[in-house]
């Protein structure tokens, strides 16, 4: 006899009960001990045909390969610049994945990317002890000008992206704004002063009430009311 | 970015990071008295996310050689590890030294205490009034937040009793601490051509220049403290000390 | 027999906790309990130098345990670290260590400050309790809450919890002995006593601070779950 004891959606604490029985799989955030399964963090209860699992609330970022995250230029070296991640752990960005520009010897770095500028990369590789590297040779990666940088909980960007960017880019519509939602927590947002802060105050309700249901509704109706326009909400279905 | 540029780009629109005002003071501006049962006095003030505690302990010691008539304050400040990722544990860094010193000098200037009223016997024995400043959640502005909690604190302090010759610290005494002045402090940060006070931490950090100014309830000037790179002219010390006097008012009235 | 403030043997002071109190921290709460008041920041998994201390096997923690200036009746407690103060830390690390897995942060330090502003009795249990609190709420993988009580012995009595007046107790055998345990499996994870005591009592104490172990995790739970408004 297996009993499920949580359903979808609880907030459950480590060691929290969830399951009696063999008949259901721990998956990440829980763990099996015996004849059940219990929770390993602070989190939301998601049950995925058999497999139950606990999605973090909080924590901070963990540099995973293939993140595009936005890193602020720490330290600069002979092979490259050292970019601060907003993690336990910085990253390396070595010349030939700075630029597809050719970089000489003795050529000065900072005419590239300069101490506190802030750059949009993506990570390339990640060790078993975490060395990270990051490249900015693709598409859409590059230097941050102007604007503000707003830190927010790792664990809700995607609820600020939304299904296929769907809620940032409601967010760049109604307010005009450039942003750049990076997977380590770090927002960036370039727009003229009323409307940043618009964007801002968004960002942060959504950081809020993530788990409360009707989420993008919300967010429509709040960004109407801010900026005074009709909000056509995109790839609802999608 | 989140610099100075961006900081007085806003500015020029007449905004702060958090969409304040340049005077505006942080809400809520909260002083809650009495936090601590083991301090003889304490308080605790909130503004916005900053968050300070002071308490204060009373000892008997004896009086200085040059003043046996009188007691005497200490002010301490620590700025604990847990109230911002930027402290670290070990002896009081010169910011937290900084801080003490300067909520002790409006204390002390104001002559807010008598310290002939903290003599017991003359030449003998005199009260000690020990006020600890402590960080519980530092998000900038500790300068005004940090004297308003010690002032609060003060006003919460009572003497213990002496029960049977020795000092009754398990229950609250009667005689509570005389302040016959209420010293505010009030910070004017120069950032650029602006002033604004109450600053969050990135604005703290991308000032040029600053003043802290303690005054009483009548005005009068008891404590200047000037921090920054930049050097101050006499308009702008001039102005500084307006925007403080109107300031105060309002902290003054949290109380 | 009630004690001298009503409670039975096995009763704990009132206690109230709360988590998400110190918005600069990865991971807060404080957790009071009678007159005794902790709080607890957690940052991190964060960088740590020098570099000689860091592990490539896993995180590192650390814990350091401050009584504030003003929070014991009395004189003054010096700023800075006592020998008390140090073997408290260390002892603290000991007791939280078993339930968190800090492998997925490899040469990282994961950085623990309790804070105490009002003190009576029963200290480095409330820090522990409000330790694990924050850790859970910093959303490191635990696989269980800790708790901790201290309970002691008054005369001939085994006690849950003491108090100021109970531990100054003078006119028999006191012992003072704080645990902290691992809810789900009941494992010691602290244990410290000064005082005498025959095994049998000591046994007797420890089956009751497993009971008011119980009691705590419930309103350690309750405080992580309101931080998300559910319960």
């Amino acid at each position: 006899m297996t009993e499920v004891l949580v359903k979808p959606k609880d907030i459950v604490v480590p060691g929290e009960l969830l399951v009696k029985g063999m008949d259901n799989f721990p998956g990440p955030g829980a763990y099996r001990d015996n004849e059940e399964i219990y929770s390993s963090r602070l989190g939301v209860v998601y049950i995925d045909g058999r497999t139950i699992k606990v999605v973090p609330l909080s924590g901070v970022y963990i540099p995973k390969t293939g993140d595009t995250i936005i890193c602020k230029v720490i330290d600069i070296t002979f092979s490259g610049w050292r970019l601060e991640t907003n993690s336990a752990y910085s990253a390396m960005m070595s010349l030939k994945d700075a630029t597809s520009d050719y970089i000489g010897r003795g050529a000065d770095l900072t005419e590239y990317y300069n101490l506190e500028d802030h750059v949009v990369c993506k990570i390339t590789n990640v060790t078993s002890q975490k060395l990270v590297d990051v490249s900015m040779r693709e598409p859409g990666l590059k230097k941050l000008v102007d604007g503000r940088i707003v830190k927010v909980n790792t664990n809700k960007v995607p609820r600020i992206i939304g299904k296929k960017g769907s809620m940032v880019s409601m967010i760049k519509n109604a307010t005009g704004c450039r942003i750049v939602v990076g997977q380590n927590g770090i927002v960036w947002i370039q727009g003229d002063v009323n409307n940043e802060f618009i964007a801002i105050e968004t960002i942060k309700k959504i950081e809020r009430e993530s788990h409360i249901p009707g989420l993008t509704n919300t967010i429509k109706e709040y960004l109407e009311k801010q900026t005074g326009k009709k909000i056509e909400v995109q790839n609802e279905k999608a | 970015m989140n610099g100075k540029s961006h900081i007085i780009k806003l500015l020029d629109n007449g905004k702060r990071l958090d969409g304040r005002s340049a005077l505006d003071i942080r809400q809520p501006l909260i002083v809650e008295y009495g936090v601590s049962k083991t301090a003889e006095g304490s308080a605790k003030v909130t503004c916005g996310e900053t968050e300070v505690i002071v308490g204060v302990k009373m000892e008997m010691g004896t009086p200085y050689p040059d003043s046996p008539d009188k007691g005497t304050i200490m002010v301490g400040a620590e700025l604990l590890p847990l109230s911002s990722p930027d402290y670290e544990p070990g002896p009081p860094s010169i910011k937290a030294v900084e801080l003490a010193r300067v909520v002790d000098r409006g204390l002390r200037e104001s002559k807010a205490i008598d310290f002939k009223k903290l003599c017991i016997e003359k030449g003998e024995k005199v009260w000690i009034v020990i006020i600890d400043i402590v960080t519980i959640n530092d998000a900038g502005g500790l300068f005004d937040i940090s004297a308003l909690a010690a002032l609060a604190a003060l006003k919460d302090a009572k003497f213990p009793d002496m029960v049977d010759g020795k000092l009754d610290y398990r229950n609250p005494g009667k005689k509570p601490v005389e302040l016959s002045k209420e010293p505010i402090a009030v910070t004017v940060y120069k950032l650029g051509k602006y002033f604004i006070v109450d600053p969050l931490t990135e604005e703290d950090k991308a000032m040029d220049a600053r003043l802290t100014i303690t005054t009483t309830a009548d005005g009068t000037i008891c404590a200047l403290q000037k921090g920054g790179d930049h050097p101050l002219t006499e308009e702008e010390v001039s102005k500084m000390i307006d925007i403080a006097s109107e300031k105060s008012k309002e902290y003054r009235k949290a109380l | 027999m009630k004690r001298h403030d009503g409670r039975q043997p096995e009763d704990l002071r009132k206690m109230e906790a709360k988590v998400g109190v110190i918005k600069n921290a990865d991971g807060s709460a404080y957790f009071k309990i009678g007159n005794t008041w902790a709080y607890a920041a957690v940052y991190g998994p964060r960088n740590l130098y020098p570099k000689f201390l860091q592990d490539p096997g896993r995180g590192i923690l650390r814990c350091s345990y401050n009584m504030m200036p003003f929070s014991g009746a009395g004189d003054r407690v010096r700023p800075g670290q006592s020998r008390r103060s140090k073997e408290i830390s260390f002892v603290t690390v000991k007791s939280l260590l078993p339930v968190l897995d800090l492998e997925e942060y490899p040469n990282s330090v994961v950085d623990v400050f309790i804070e105490l502003p009002q003190t009576e009795a029963g200290s480095r249990c409330a820090g522990i309790c409000a330790a694990s609190m924050a850790l859970a709420d910093a959303g490191l993988v635990m696989k269980d809450l800790v708790s901790a009580v201290s309970v002691g012995l008054n005369g001939d009595q085994m006690l849950v919890d003491l108090d100021y007046a109970e531990e100054a107790y003078e006119d028999g055998p006191v012992a003072d002995i704080p645990v902290a345990m691992i809810n789900r499996t009941n494992e010691i994870t602290l244990l410290q006593m000064d005082g005498e005591v025959s095994k049998d009592m000591l046994l007797k104490g420890i089956s009751m601070a497993k009971d008011a172990c119980i009691k705590i995790y419930e309103v350690q739970k309750k405080a992580l779950k309101a931080k998300y408004g559910s319960e």
